[in-house]
């Protein structure tokens, strides 16, 4: 369930986070607009990224799990067990990501 | 709410967008593993910082590792085999993201003259979006 929830609220602010980034390249590069800028340093923020790397990676281990369930549905017997092993890839993941964020952003 | 049962098998809409959604987003982790591969074969453990690195793996654009280490990007990291991976990355991404929202709104409004107008507005924005990605990945 909360799989399932987080894989819904993960795949909408994808695409919120994609369609305005496309929109601000296009402003910015093809257009000469400022208001490209002005979205895109709020991407460039640290709190915007170690939120865009929760969604991004959560929604790409989740979405192998349940490909991964699909094609083999006799799987489906440790569907729980595939989701502690989900957690257990994404937490060192996305903790080793947001460390080496913050120490580049302590380096300046 | 619980997740909707898998499409039955046969030449549907729905069967066909259901396959898509697997297909395209297995093809989009290929795509990430060999872009990121390609740039550290390219000298990225040297050149590029974390955070240049993931941009470049997510959406493989010069403008993303223009501010990084590398000397050059039109040394190898913009040409027209990179146009391929970002257009084929822009096509799956816009489906796969469109075809998602529509099956979650889809969740919350029933067959409806709603639903006809809310699948013709998807699909305008899908056009649009996949037009605007390619101009960018052209032009840039």
């Amino acid at each position: 369930m909360l799989a399932w929830v987080l894989h819904r609220i993960s795949g909408l602010a994808i695409v919120i986070f994609v369609s305005m980034h496309m929109l601000a390249s296009f402003f910015q590069h093809q257009m000469g607009s400022n208001l490209g800028t002005s979205i895109n340093i709020i991407y460039e923020s640290m709190y915007f990224q170690i939120f865009i790397y929760f969604v991004v990676i959560f929604h790409a281990l989740n979405g192998l799990r349940i490909i991964i369930l699909d094609t083999w549905p006799q799987l489906l017997e440790y569907q729980r067990e595939s989701i502690w092993l989900e957690w257990l890839i994404f937490i060192p993941l996305y903790a080793l990501a947001v460390y080496m964020m913050i120490q580049q952003l302590l380096k300046g | 709410m619980t997740s909707r049962p898998a499409p039955r098998l046969g030449f549907s809409f729905e069967y066909i967008m259901w396959i898509f959604t697997r297909i395209s987003g297995f093809s989009m982790l290929v795509l990430a593993v060999v872009g990121v591969s390609l740039a550290f074969w390219m000298g990225a453990r040297t050149q590029m910082d974390m955070i240049a690195l993931l941009r470049w793996t997510f959406f493989p654009n010069s403008f993303h590792v223009v501010n990084s280490g590398v000397p050059d990007v039109t040394q190898g990291w913009a040409n027209a085999f990179w146009q391929i991976m970002e257009i084929l990355m822009i096509f799956f991404a816009g489906t796969h993201g469109i075809n998602g929202l529509r099956n979650v709104l889809e969740d919350y409004i029933g067959p409806s003259w709603a639903r006809v107008f809310l699948r013709g507005l998807l699909f305008g924005i899908w056009l649009f979006m996949v037009i605007v990605g390619l101009y960018i990945i052209l032009t840039i």
